[in-house]
């Protein structure tokens, strides 16, 4: 062969052209993606066949749904002879009931701006613009959201908050004077001692000097979706840090960390949910001192966080596994210490690497909440059969469950949608 | 390597002044890996403002040297001293000697989740106090000197590999260490980089820098080192003067070595 066959010199360039017609634009669109080849134009026909049947099935059932009745037989005569329609008097009677059980309607501004301020607290994790003073909302909440939520003094959560604050000092006293192992041990102490023994007696004496307060409502009046939604978020607020220390201590080279955090991991994701509420509803009693009332809601919250926590703990596990040694390595390097190495560098890339993860365990946690209606709290799932056993409701299933469903899968939705935009904001170029 | 790299200027080597006080001393130092003998009665002195080469077939144990110099490994015998301070197992604050030392890695390691100006800031802000706005203007300084403050605000994701090696130099360089450590900084780069990143540490051995380099490029060696080592079977076989150690190797094993990268 010739050197001149090889050898090939391109004398003009080319200019782009239009790309040819059902490429682009909607035809384009449909043709790639539901009609490519004969087996696939055959599927998307199928599957648009049920599609249709499913809506032509429920469009009508819904529009034509019945509002004004008082009652499951006022709904059937409304309908007669009539096409099958819903009978969603059952919602418009009972709403406020299955959103917030007997909560004071009067002080329902509490529960919701409780849930405005936790927006706030996670805003600034969510969205770049929001001004970093905003997390001082995210450290007021977790003690405001409670008093909202139950009332009573002001002065409790105050002076709950302020156990934090006399823990951090202590700690940093010590630190500074003795070591810090024994800082760890006596920071934690002193906070202890305060919310024990101390808050109680400031906390009076602040409100009988300044008496400032809401209404108190009991844990029973908590209901509807207002309490799953209680219950979910406090699960998964506490059960993200203790799943953090957990994966950490798992990891850890002191011996007896490691032991007891795989020990607490390994049994509670080997005990049942439903098992660990009938504890706290049952047998936390006896656990604690006699004549101690102590909130039911309470003790579901404790259980559902530990539960949550076990399997926190493993997901963000794996996030710490999958990076690289070097990163633990240049921190080392460049004279992080442990905690700050952690918190700069570990913690954020293994949270990101573990967001689907966390996020799942989040959803998984806050539709759990709906065992609780098994040890008898109302939850939403409570209140359909507290609902259905009242006589003019009885025998209404599809209308209540559904409505159940539906806001379930709102709030489920929506983190799922919140964590894909959180994972696509942290992206960072291809590392 | 086949190639040797070709430097723009040539280093005056009179101006590289060797101080006496010493900066590393490592005594009959011995590492085992689990029951594997790693490291064998390494002995080394490092005055301060010397530039020693270390290279030596792989497996050698030149990684496991210079990382045991930072601690990032524990030696089992003998003793390290860096700056003063006596590496020991029961040395409370090891970050204030590690702060000290800067390390650049074979796979830069850069974080991945900051930008350039984070990267290099962060470790200034946090182990050194140093209010954010000098922590800045200081790797701004860096920035330029290894001649990216263009790239400040990305992220290392988006840098070519020489450019987040020199990230890399620069983020150590803004904890202003005393002595600087490079494991093969660049044996994972394509050979135009690899140049770019050598003169920017050459750069830094005029500036009197005291370096340690596990590094295979022996046109580095020859322009700025003043001992190249080498290393076999955990063992210092052979240390020698540039230009002595690569026309007149003494020993078998360095001729060899010398004759299949040369
Ligand atoms: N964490 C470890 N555990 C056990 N053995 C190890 C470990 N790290 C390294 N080794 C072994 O120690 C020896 C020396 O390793 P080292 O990384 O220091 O070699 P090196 O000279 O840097 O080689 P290279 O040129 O390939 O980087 C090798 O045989 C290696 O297999
Ligand atoms: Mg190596």
């Amino acid at each position: 062969m010739s050197s001149t066959d090889n050898s090939y010199v391109r004398t003009e360039m080319l200019p782009e052209r239009e790309a040819p017609t059902g490429n682009v634009g909607i035809v384009g669109w449909i043709r790639k993606n539901l009609f490519p080849d004969v087996f696939s134009s055959i599927l998307t026909l199928i599957a648009l066949f049920f599609i249709y049947q499913l809506l032509a099935g429920l469009v009508p059932w819904l529009t034509g749904g019945i509002w004004n009745a008082s009652s499951l037989s006022e709904c059937r005569e409304i309908i007669g002879d009539g096409p099958a329609a819903a009978c969603l008097a059952v919602i418009h009677e009972r709403f406020w009931q299955l959103m917030y059980g007997f909560y004071p309607s009067d002080s329902y501004w509490r529960p919701n701006l409780a849930f405005i301020l936790l927006f706030a607290a996670i805003s600034p994790v969510l969205f770049d613009g929001v001004s970093r003073k905003m997390f001082i909302a995210t450290a007021t909440v977790p003690f405001i959201g409670p008093w909202l939520l139950w009332g009573g003094s002001f002065w409790a959560p105050v002076t709950a908050a302020l156990g934090f604050v006399v823990g951090y000092f202590v700690y940093k006293l010590v630190a500074k004077s003795m070591n810090n192992l024994l800082a760890l041990i006596l920071g934690p102490l002193a906070a202890i001692i305060w919310w024990l023994v101390i808050s109680g007696y400031v906390s009076s004496g602040l409100a009988s000097v300044i008496p400032l307060g809401l209404e108190p409502v009991a844990s029973r009046d908590f209901g509807g979706f207002m309490l799953a939604v209680t219950l979910g978020i406090t699960g998964i607020a506490l059960s993200f840090p203790l799943g953090i220390v957990l994966a950490l201590g798992r990891l850890s080279d002191l011996v007896i960390i490691k032991t007891l955090c795989v020990g607490f991991i390994e049994f509670i994701r080997g005990v049942p949910l439903i098992t660990l509420l009938f504890v706290a509803q049952v047998m936390l009693s006896y656990f604690l001192p006699k004549g101690t009332d102590f909130d039911i809601i309470l003790r579901v919250m404790i259980m559902i966080t530990l539960f949550a926590s076990a399997y926190m703990a493993e997901v963000i596990r794996g996030g710490l596994a999958a990076l690289p040694t070097g990163q633990y390595e240049a921190a080392d390097a460049l004279g992080l210490d442990y905690w700050q190495a952690q918190r700069l560098i570990i913690m954020p890339q293994a949270l990101k690497i573990s967001i689907p993860g966390i996020v799942s365990t989040f959803i998984g946690l806050f539709k759990d909440t709906t065992l609780v209606s098994i040890i008898g709290l109302s939850d939403p799932i409570g209140w359909v059969k507290l609902i259905q056993s009242n006589s003019e409701w009885t025998g209404v299933v599809w209308e209540l469950y559904g409505f159940v469903a539906l806001v379930f899968f709102l709030f489920c939705f929506s983190m799922s949608r919140s964590s894909m935009y959180l994972e696509r904001k942290l992206q960072t170029g291809h590392n | 390597m086949s190639s040797e790299v070709e430097f723009d200027h040539h280093t005056d080597r009179s101006k590289l002044k060797v101080s006496d006080e010493v900066a590393i001393e490592i005594t009959d130092m011995n590492k085992w890996y689990g029951s594997f003998h790693v490291l064998k009665d390494i002995n080394l002195t490092v005055n301060r403002g010397e530039r020693i080469v270390v290279c030596g077939p792989s497996g050698s144990g030149k990684s496991t040297l210079i990382r045991c110099i930072n601690r990032l490994e524990e030696h089992q015998q003998g003793t390290i001293i860096v700056d003063g301070t006596e590496l020991s197992s029961d040395l409370k604050n090891i970050d204030k000697v590690r702060s000290e030392v800067g390390m650049v890695f074979q796979h830069f390691n850069l974080f991945p989740h900051l930008t350039i100006m984070e990267n290099c800031t962060l470790a200034p802000i946090w182990v050194r106090k140093t209010p954010q706005k000098e922590a800045e203007e200081t790797a701004m300084h860096f920035l330029e000197k290894v001649k990216i403050p263009e790239q400040a605000h990305k992220y290392p994701g988006q840098l070519s590999g020489g450019q987040q090696q020199r990230v890399a130099i620069a983020r150590s360089l803004c904890m202003m260490p005393r002595i600087m450590l490079f494991d093969e900084p660049t044996s994972a780069l394509d050979p135009e980089m690899i140049k770019e990143v050598l003169e920017t540490m050459i750069e830094l051995a005029e500036e009197g820098m005291t370096m340690i380099c596990v590094t295979h490029e022996m046109g580095f060696a020859k322009e700025v080192a003043n001992r190249v080592i080498f290393m076999d079977a955990g063992q210092i076989v052979e240390q020698n003067e540039p230009n002595e150690f690569f026309d007149n190797p003494q020993s078998e094993r360095t001729k060899l070595f010398l004759s299949q990268i040369l």
